[in-house]
């Protein structure tokens, strides 16, 4: 059990570096990332977006009602913040793209192998891991941290809407407060978080999807290891990334 | 008479325990067509695997153009594919490129034409195989036997010197069969290609190939013109030619004794 696991992690690794190497070839195509930015980006915007209202009225419900028990409600502006730049955001995000641009990433590549097109690439001397896997790749790495600025600013908006408009929180003091408490370093942790999940989402996308089995079941089975595997990986980086940043 | 394309010499391969090939011979003359013929299981598409490089071999020899397959670097191997056209069972076209793009596919990735040339090569290309008007569909709207004509566009746009279909006639209806066994002819005699075809169906090959292997359970049981196979008296080519069900290649797959397995103990599934 253990052993296997160690074992896949190794492939898993061994595939990033043969994909690395073609990421420089890849790079000379910029229409290729473009479009898959496109495709596993721009189409989860209706998601992120949606969800990152809902978590962030979620958060000035919950941050007033915490707040102001200790009346320090005005606070309610950097707990919103720190709890979006730092958390929220980049595990939320991270986690609805697995679910959203993964898992179609991985069907897709599954599909392409069940259906001999990434053997017929390899005939025509092209290298499928340039061609199809590199650009898709690059393109989730990018997109991630995109998709997170954007659900922050949308949850920012969202704990405004209920924590300024419904509770009445002073808009001076959220704003200002939020101003003055938040660091550069609190911004690059989420920065730097966004990066990381977003080589994990797409690394664990693109691998399961290249190595499934060309059948049917292999194909789903594809799928479902890319949510399960993603979801776990991205928890466990959040909560090795922010010991790290904590113990710095 | 030049070297062959394709020669292979004391091959042996298995999967898992599983012998596929056990000591195969066979060669590819060049400008010929070369039939491989077998029942279904006897590893035909695992060959055209194996003389591609896609897989390589537990022991013996698959040379292509004259290298040894197995020993070449990657781009070594790239550049013998780039001189190889791979015809796929299902045309394996990339679904989501218009017909165009993907005749265009190969030639895009290999070398850098003006879009002018580029449209004319790829539509004389269609045009060979008399799709020139569908160039702008996309591969979901074409018929299995239109998906294969257009595979076999792309498949000859890099001109190549080895053509290798697998399978061109399975699941076609009688008139596209014969416009795939009239191309096959044609990419031949005119452009002087070498060409592997695999397959099953006895009657097409013998119309259009110059050799043809019989395969079965992993050596070469005859080989010949088909005329000469025709009139082979080895039971299991007879078997093969006349398509019978029962030979020396038995219907049943290996099982225990019909009788005692309806009267015996009911067997638990695991």
């Amino acid at each position: 059990m253990i052993a296997a696991a160690l074992g896949r992690s190794g492939a898993v690794v061994l595939f990033l570096l043969r994909v690395l190497r073609q990421c420089g070839p890849a790079l000379a195509r910029p229409g290729d990332i473009v479009q898959q930015v496109y495709n596993t980006g721009a189409r989860s915007l209706v998601i992120i977006m949606l969800s990152g209202l809902f978590v962030g009225m979620v958060l000035g419900l919950q941050g007033f009602d915490l707040l102001q028990r200790f009346g320090s409600e005005d606070a309610l502006g950097v707990a919103a913040a720190l709890g979006l730049l730092k958390e929220l955001g980049p595990v939320v995000t991270a986690l609805l793209f697995a679910g959203r641009a993964g898992t179609a990433l991985a069907s897709e590549i599954g599909l392409m192998r069940a259906t001999d097109q990434l053997t017929a690439m390899e005939m025509m001397a092209v290298d499928p891991l340039r061609r199809v896997i590199a650009p898709r790749f690059i393109a989730g790495v990018i997109a991630v941290p995109l998709l997170v600025a954007i659900f922050n600013v949308v949850g920012l908006f969202g704990a405004q809407l209920i924590g300024v408009q419904l509770m009445a929180v002073d808009a001076g003091a959220f704003w200002s407060q939020m101003q003055s408490a938040v660091e550069l370093d609190d911004v690059f942790e989420g920065v730097v978080k966004s990066f990381c999940f977003g080589i994990a989402c797409s690394l664990i996308a693109v691998y399961e999807g290249y190595h499934a089995k060309p059948t049917a079941e292999g194909v789903g089975l594809a799928t479902t290891r890319t949510v399960v595997v993603s979801s776990v990986l991205i928890l466990l980086l959040d909560y090795l990334l922010t010991a790290a940043f904590l113990g710095r | 008479m030049t070297d062959p394309v394709v020669k292979i010499s004391e091959l042996h391969y298995a999967v898992g325990s599983r012998p596929i090939f056990a000591g195969l011979d066979l060669t590819v003359s060049r400008g010929e067509i070369t039939a491989i013929m077998g029942p279904s299981g006897t590893g035909k598409t695992t060959l055209l695997r194996l003389i591609t490089g896609q897989i390589s071999a537990d022991r013996g020899a698959v040379q292509l153009f004259g290298q040894d397959i197995g020993a070449v670097r990657k781009p070594e191997l790239y550049a013998l594919r780039r001189r190889t056209g791979m015809l796929f069972q299902n045309g394996a076209l990339l679904t989501d490129l218009s017909v165009f793009e993907n005749v265009a596919f190969p030639v895009r990735a290999h070398a850098r034409l003006p879009e002018s040339v580029l449209r004319r090569l790829v539509l004389s290309k269609l045009h060979a195989v008399g799709l020139r008007g569908a160039a702008e569909l996309m591969p979901a709207q074409l018929s299995g036997g239109m998906a294969r004509r257009v595979a076999l566009a792309r498949a000859i746009v890099m001109d190549p010197e080895l053509l290798i279909y697998d399978e061109p006639f399975v699941g076609l209806d009688p008139i596209s069969m014969g416009v795939i066994v009239r191309l096959i002819r044609e990419l031949n005699e005119a452009l002087g290609i070498t060409s592997i075809v695999v397959s099953h169906d006895v009657d097409e090959l013998s119309s259009i190939a110059h050799q043809s292997y019989l395969l079965s359970e992993g050596r070469v049981v005859a080989s010949g013109t088909p005329a000469a196979l025709r009139d082979s008296d080895l039971p299991v080519v007879r078997q093969f030619m006349s398509g019978a069900a029962d030979g020396p290649v038995p219907f049943h797959f290996p099982a225990d004794d019909y009788a005692s397995e309806l009267l015996g103990p009911t067997r638990r599934s695991s």
